[in-house]
């Protein structure tokens, strides 16, 4: 065992450091940094530039259009993003869709789809969640009805994010009802635009942009859209599942939003310098379990269940760090203008700048510990497929 | 040891109570917060009416004068139907400041007016370097002619949107952190130089920075100098109210959260019979009988004379209220699961609520300092 930074990585993080001061717009950077909201282009804009320098998608093999980079590089990258505070590109189709193509697609929908994901030029949804099945996800109801060469398909799906944004979509359907839950449940791929399909804003009890219900009212989606075999849906949704357990777990903006936090704290509340390095201390932790556990690993290599624990602390110390921001605005903390998170809002800030994204955020980081399979889900999933209770 | 209410205090929360269900649905609240004054005219008239403006007030000013207790009983309502109208700052801290250092004359003069609905106040304490230290005061007051002027800025007052009057803390005397040298001042909303910049918090009340440029004092409140510790008083005022409040948001919470584990089907059953599930409900149950406690303990020793027993019971109060309400809060939120993150959902206005209780009048790491200096 050893710590083993080489210099090839250490050459990559100057790269990555140079590629963002050059190309990250300031008005951007600034508005991440101050947790404001940002536009689509500005963060299509921001996933643009990444895509001409080939770096879009990190987790794609490199004779797909992936960068080829180590799980140590693509770490780097991450960090050095968010220590600069570059928006976070829009996940669906660089991590979710564009690796479940290319591990069922067929040739066909691999030359449609994986080209516009490269070039950022199609932004993707996706569809899992629907009102009565949350946790349970499996129990499914969006129906789609085989029709000729078409699928006929009908239902409601919710908490989905970026779906006012998306050309595309990644759903999941069903298309049997006859067997077990697990079984009957297909992959389609929707064009946002096909008629009967409907976008609804939820606005969030945050105040931040909204999360989506999208309803499908007889939307007819041709079968060669369909991933995978009729009714093996679910297999592709479990290895979307083993694939998240890569992601890493938020933390480079923990580690963005506490370099802010130490910046702003002036020592005088020994009480609250003490509770800042705590969660510098945790965070620490959960940045040498991933290593250890993901970014340790060649690229062929299973990530396994236990990697859920990443998930599980990484949210909570998100929710931290987020608590601990708003709570250093002291009573800047009640202040809330909505217009302030806006683009272009010019007025002067209530106390210091952050302090009207601050409560904001530690509002809306609660859906952390929900989202991707909830924190009692992953808890659950270590239970039984690791310790095999 | 009695900790059942009388006949009256019976009487009082089955007003309150009947009040807040006929008037605070939660869309009926969801519209009011959204109008431009945030709250109802007619709901106000209606306290003045039942006598509710005056409850702590003695009854020679028109008040009821009432205990702590009645002052829980109001304020547990007001948290679990999320009251929007300005009680905290006109009867609790504006009221609360004149009843316990003003003159006669000024008591004779405003108290009647507050339990009458013609008159609402804010206080005007916190300041934007001093967090939530009270004797951090750089509002200066200057003596001219036998009256005061004042220049300064003063954060976050509850309630300055639609004040009539401000009881404001500013520096006669002593360095910016000094204990010594501070006095309380009533200005009037119409004031030459007063100006303030209004807009809505993030549990939907209203609040304001009050600017004052060589503003004109109406009068000096209580004792030039030294009225630190009036203002420490009228901020455990305020904890004791507060964490009554709390209590009543947390048992909305709690009740709604209960409903939706005995109603939500998830894997064939209700997501209730998960026993992780069951036991993260039994703590909330806990958290939430042990803010009870502390507010009942509030409400008895807010009266206490002992300045040093009831900052201490304030100040433990105020950790304990915190510890529940974030737990609670928090919680609630994930039991829900997406619904819960949503708008239209009324968990998250009363985590907003509860959470904006721990950011007042000292959070608990400073409550938790000054337990340990008592």
């Amino acid at each position: 065992m050893r710590i083993n930074i080489t210099d090839r990585d250490r050459a990559f993080r100057k790269e990555v450091r140079g590629f963002i001061r050059e190309r990250l717009p300031k008005n951007v950077r600034d508005k991440v940094r101050d947790g404001s909201l940002l536009a689509r282009e500005e963060v299509v804009g921001w996933m643009r530039a990444l895509s001409e320098r080939g770096w879009i998608c990190p987790n794609w093999p490199e004779e797909a259009g992936g960068p080829g980079w180590t799980p140590a590089q693509k770490f780097i990258f991450e960090e050095e993003s968010y220590a600069a505070c570059a928006p976070g590109p829009v996940p669906f189709g660089p991590q979710m869709v564009g690796p479940v193509l290319l591990a069922f697609g067929t040739e066909a929908q691999k030359a449609r789809h994986l080209p516009g994901i490269l070039s950022s030029e199609v932004i993707w949804c996706q569809a899992y969640s629907e009102p009565n099945s949350g946790s349970d996800l499996a129990s499914l109801k969006c129906r789609a009805v085989r029709d000729g060469d078409h699928y006929v398909v009908n239902g409601r799906k919710v908490w989905t994010t970026n779906a006012d944004w998306a050309d595309w979509c990644f759903a999941l359907v069903r298309t049997d009802s006859s067997g077990k839950k697990q079984d009957g449940i297909s992959v389609l791929l929707i064009d946002m635009n096909l008629p009967g399909v409907s976008v609804r804003p939820i606005e969030r009890f945050s105040r931040m942009s909204d999360f989506n219900e999208i309803v499908l009212d007889d939307v007819r989606v041709p079968v060669s859209e369909r991933i995978y075999h009729e009714g093996k849906g679910w297999t592709c949704a479990k290895y979307l599942l083993g694939h998240e357990r890569s992601g890493t777990a938020g933390i480079g903006l923990c580690r963005q939003r506490l370099d802010r936090l130490e910046e702003i704290d002036d020592g005088r509340e020994p009480d609250f310098s003490r509770r800042i390095a705590k969660t510098g201390a945790a965070l620490e932790d959960l940045r040498w379990s991933y290593l250890r556990m993901v970014a340790s690993k060649e690229a062929d290599d299973e990530i396994g269940p236990e990697a859920s624990l990443l998930k599980i602390r990484g949210t909570e110390i998100q929710q931290d760090v987020m608590a601990l921001l708003m709570e250093a605005q002291g009573y800047f903390a009640h202040p809330f203008i909505e217009r302030a998170l806006d683009q272009g809002w010019n007025e002067p800030p209530i106390g210091p700048r952050e302090a009207a994204g601050a409560t904001a955020f530690y509002f809306d980081w609660r859906k952390a510990s929900i989202y991707g399979g909830s924190n009692e889900i992953q808890r659950n999933i270590i239970a039984k497929a690791v310790l095999g209770l | 040891m009695d900790f059942d209410y009388s006949e009256d205090q019976k009487l009082l929360q089955e007003s309150m109570q009947r009040f807040v269900r006929e008037n605070y649905s939660f869309e009926a609240r969801r519209a009011l917060v959204a109008t431009e004054q945030g709250y109802s005219d007619a709901h106000w008239t209606r306290f003045a009416e039942l006598g509710w403006l005056g409850i702590p007030f003695p009854e020679e000013y028109g008040g009821l004068g009432m205990s702590g207790v009645e002052t829980m009983v109001v304020m547990e309502a007001i948290g679990s139907g999320l009251v929007a109208e300005p009680y905290l700052s006109t009867v609790i801290l504006g009221g609360g400041a004149v009843s316990a250092a003003g003159s006669d004359a000024q008591k004779d003069e405003i108290l009647p007016a507050i339990a009458e609905g013609r008159c609402k106040l804010a206080f005007a304490f916190a300041e934007r370097q001093a967090r939530y230290n009270l004797q951090d005061v750089e509002m200066r007051a200057v003596a001219e002619n036998g009256n005061y002027r004042l220049s300064g800025t003063k954060s976050v007052v509850f309630g300055a949107p639609t004040a009539d009057r401000f009881v404001v803390s500013a520096r006669t005397g002593g360095g910016s952190r000094d204990a010594a040298g501070i006095t309380l001042f009533l200005v009037a909303a119409d004031a030459p130089g007063l100006s303030v910049r209004s807009y809505p918090t993030a549990d939907g009340l209203r609040a304001g920075e009050v600017m004052l440029d060589n503003t004109p004092a109406e009068g000096v409140l209580g004792e030039v100098d030294s009225a630190l510790t009036t203002i420490e008083e009228v901020v455990d005022r305020a904890i004791a109210a507060v964490a009554a409040e709390a209590v009543g948001l947390m048992g909305a919470l709690n009740d709604m959260t209960l409903e939706y584990l005995k109603t939500r089907e998830q894997f064939g059953q209700p997501i209730g019979r998960f026993q992780v599930l069951q036991h993260r409900m039994v703590d909330m149950f806990i958290a939430h009988e042990e803010a009870k406690s502390m507010a009942m303990m509030a409400a008895m020793r807010i009266d206490e004379d002992d300045p040093g027993v009831r900052k201490k019971a304030m100040s433990a109060t105020k950790v304990q209220i915190g510890k529940s309400a974030r737990f609670i809060g928090q919680q609630s939120i994930q039991l829900h699961g997406g619904i819960g993150m949503t708008d239209e959902y009324a968990a998250g206005h009363y985590f907003k609520r509860l959470t904006m209780i721990d950011r007042s009048f000292g959070d608990s790491d400073y409550h938790l300092r000054r337990y340990a200096a008592l």
